[in-house]
């Protein structure tokens, strides 16, 4: 009992004074959960009260991903408060890579079965691979541009504004007209991204077929073991004294300047790392959904994640992660009943917790603590005296 | 125990990361000053929507004095340490550190890094830090990203940080978070921020804005044993103090400099008792 107790103390997920410090918890919750998910999939019979069935999986891979997404909006925004609303085309930029990949492992299976093009080249006509897709079918070069071409356009981006020193609600505004940028071109044929269809009919991936359960499992599995290390990596980069100076940067950006920070710099790095875990959780969301297209650079898109991280509570990194799961989570139940309704209820909740909750999920949740151990503290006297 | 804890301790010594790693090191920054003279400040003028806030401003300050600048508000005072830290622009005249570091040319980082430390006149902490770690941000290190990143408090740092808790005397605090300090505290907490980053110049806007008499007087205490080995230049408002500290005291008015000279030959001065201590006393 007092085993039990223990472990479901909240006291034991959060320890030392920071929110980050439930880092380590979270992570062994979430992959104990997803072990146990897996579990009951796989080994189970479908009639069984326990059996999780692979749309579940295939629902919580996707979660996953957009905690990812999150997370990387909550160290950009909650640790150096730079409000970006461009995240999802880092998302779609990563989805793509991957999707590129996905697309030449199809071969000659397609409908026109050209062991080369891709079907949507043969229906325009082409005759041969453009120059960018050229090694796309290696996995380890796709993977190598799921990283780099999000990383690269955050460097040029962050380089450019942040040097001459664009900040605040400007910047929000620029980030979102790069994501529109990019809807509009990817929409376009010409481009050689499959245009309005976008990319999909996947059939394997390194060899293992994507309607197999097992590959389903295993995809889930290795989003949720990405999205442990990215929380663990993040947690120790914003504790390192480069996060206390991205702290610094958030509330006196100027101060930081005066004590010899060049801070544009720090900015700029740890824009282009919250760009590449947002291309990360794109590249691990399409091979489990099975299709991208253009409508993920929606600037719509970019504003939900936003929401996901102040309903989480930002600046606490796992807040990122529980807010965007129960937000989906949400979506996904409310969709069903009222598919127009989403947005409504969206912005609701968004005003909701600006004016009720502004330190979201995690905020209700300290407050609860310091309640409860302020009653202890109570207790203990009283039995003393 | 104890063998094996100094033991481990002789090997942290030797393997210091800025140690193995010789670009983790920060660079040692030379300022010459064979002439004696440590700032130089000649025709300086800085103008706000055709308002002259600095107006031919010439100042020289010599290495390891402690010079006093007062005026009434809105002198100029404030701008010509946005100047000279990289803040503001200026539109005309020059700004030399020693006699080779043109300050204009540089932006407000590498100014810091020369070794010019401000304190501001409102105080500015970063509040959701401890004031632990907002001595630690102002340490004197290399402050390059990735030196940063890896960056671990080594003993010495330690030690450093501890004897500036122990002068500023929030030796206690240092677990607090420093929005949850009091004014005056935050006032000491900036001191203190300036103080382990062992600047070679220090700029001080109106310290004891704020402070008790007694914690004025060891702020005077405080400047006066920094002179000598640093540079100090003082604002300030609160004549008593300026009294306390002073040997030489600049009167600026209107963006210029009025007079110069011993708190008394400025007092005496004909055109300082006319704009500015006329209407004091
Ligand atoms: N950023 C600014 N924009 C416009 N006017 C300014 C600015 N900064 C200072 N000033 C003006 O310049 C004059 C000098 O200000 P300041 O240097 O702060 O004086 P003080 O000697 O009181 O510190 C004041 O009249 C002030 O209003
Ligand atoms: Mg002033």
């Amino acid at each position: 009992m007092s085993f039990l107790n223990s472990v479901f103390s909240t006291k034991w997920l959060d320890r030392g004074d920071q929110a980050g410090s439930r880092t380590m918890p979270f992570v062994l919750l979430l992959l104990v959960v997803t072990f146990l998910a897996s579990f009951c999939n796989l080994a189970l019979p479908a009639d069984s009260v326990f059996y999780v069935s692979t749309y579940t999986i295939t629902l919580l891979g996707k979660y996953l991903c957009y905690a990812m997404l999150a997370l990387a909006v909550d160290i950009i925004w909650g640790y150096c408060g730079i409000l970006s609303l461009g995240h999802g085309a880092f998302f779609a930029l990563g989805g793509y890579a991957m999707g590129m990949y996905l697309m030449r492992q199809i071969g000659d299976r397609g409908v026109y079965g050209n062991p080369e093009l891709p079907d949507f080249m043969v229906f325009l006509n082409w005759t041969e691979l453009p120059w960018f897709w050229q090694g796309m079918d290696q996995f380890w070069v796709a993977m190598v541009m799921v990283a780099l071409v999000p990383g690269l356009l955050a460097y040029v981006f962050g380089w450019l504004a942040f040097r001459s020193r664009v900040t605040g609600v400007y910047l929000s505004i620029i980030t979102q007209a790069l994501t529109y940028a990019l809807l509009l071109s990817f929409f376009r044929n010409e481009m050689g991204f499959g245009g309005n269809n976008g990319l999909t009919d996947f059939k394997d991936i390194l060899g293992f077929s994507l309607q197999e359960d097992s590959t389903r499992i295993g995809l889930f599995i290795t989003t949720a073991l990405m999205l442990s290390l990215v929380l663990i990596a993040s947690h120790a980069i914003l504790k390192s004294r480069f996060g206390k100076v991205i702290v610094a940067i958030r509330d006196g950006e100027d101060r930081a300047r005066f004590i010899g920070y060049r801070t544009e710099r720090y900015k700029v790095w740890l824009f282009v790392y919250s760009a590449v875990i947002a291309g990360v959780a794109g590249a691990l969301y399409v091979p489990q959904v099975g299709i991208i297209n253009p409508g993920e650079f929606s600037p719509v898109n970019s504003i939900e994640i936003v929401i996901w991280v102040a309903v989480g509570g930002r600046g606490t990194l796992i807040g990122a992660v529980i807010g965007a799961i129960l937000v989906n989570y949400a979506k996904t139940r409310f969709t069903a009943i009222m598919p127009d309704g989403w947005l409504f209820a969206l912005g609701a909740l968004f005003v909701l917790v600006t004016l009720y909750l502004p330190k979201g999920i995690m905020g209700l949740f300290d407050q609860f603590n310091e309640r409860r151990n302020k009653n202890k503290a109570v207790d203990v006297q009283e039995t003393a005296s | 125990m104890s063998i094996i804890d100094s033991a481990l301790d002789n090997t942290r010594e030797t393997f210091r990361r800025d140690q193995v790693w010789s670009f983790l090191k920060e660079k040692e920054v030379s300022v010459d000053v064979s002439h004696q003279i440590i700032l130089y400040i000649e025709g300086l003028s800085v103008s706000f929507d055709g308002f002259k806030a600095l107006n031919d401003m010439n100042l020289y300050i010599n290495d390891g004095e402690l010079r006093c600048l007062i005026g009434a508000n809105g002198a100029g005072k404030t701008t010509l340490m946005d100047v000279i830290t990289g803040k503001t622009q200026c539109d005309e005249g020059s700004v030399y550190f020693g006699q080779t570091h043109n300050l204009l040319e540089k932006d407000e980082a590498e100014i810091s890094q020369l070794g010019i430390g401000r304190k501001f006149q409102k105080p500015t902490v970063f509040e959701a830090h401890t004031v632990l770690d907002n001595l630690e941000l102002s340490l004197k290190t290399n402050k390059g990203v990735i030196p940063t990143l890896l960056a671990r408090l080594s003993s010495t740092e330690i030690l450093k940080i501890d004897e500036v808790l122990e002068t500023i005397g929030l030796k206690d605090h240092r677990m607090m978070l420093a929005g949850s300090l009091s004014h005056g505290q935050k006032q000491w907490l900036e001191i203190g921020m300036l103080l382990v980053s062992e600047p070679r110049l220090l700029l001080v806007d109106e310290p004891v804005a704020g402070m008790t008499a007694q914690e004025t007087e060891h702020t005077a205490e405080l400047l006066k044993s920094l002179a000598g080995d640093h540079t100090v230049v003082v604002v300030e408002h609160d004549m008593e103090f300026v009294r306390s500290i002073a040997k030489t005291v600049t009167v600026l008015h209107q963006g210029s400099v009025l007079a110069e000279g011993t708190m008394d030959e400025v007092q005496n001065n004909a055109a300082v008792r006319e704009v500015y201590l006329g209407d004091e006393s």
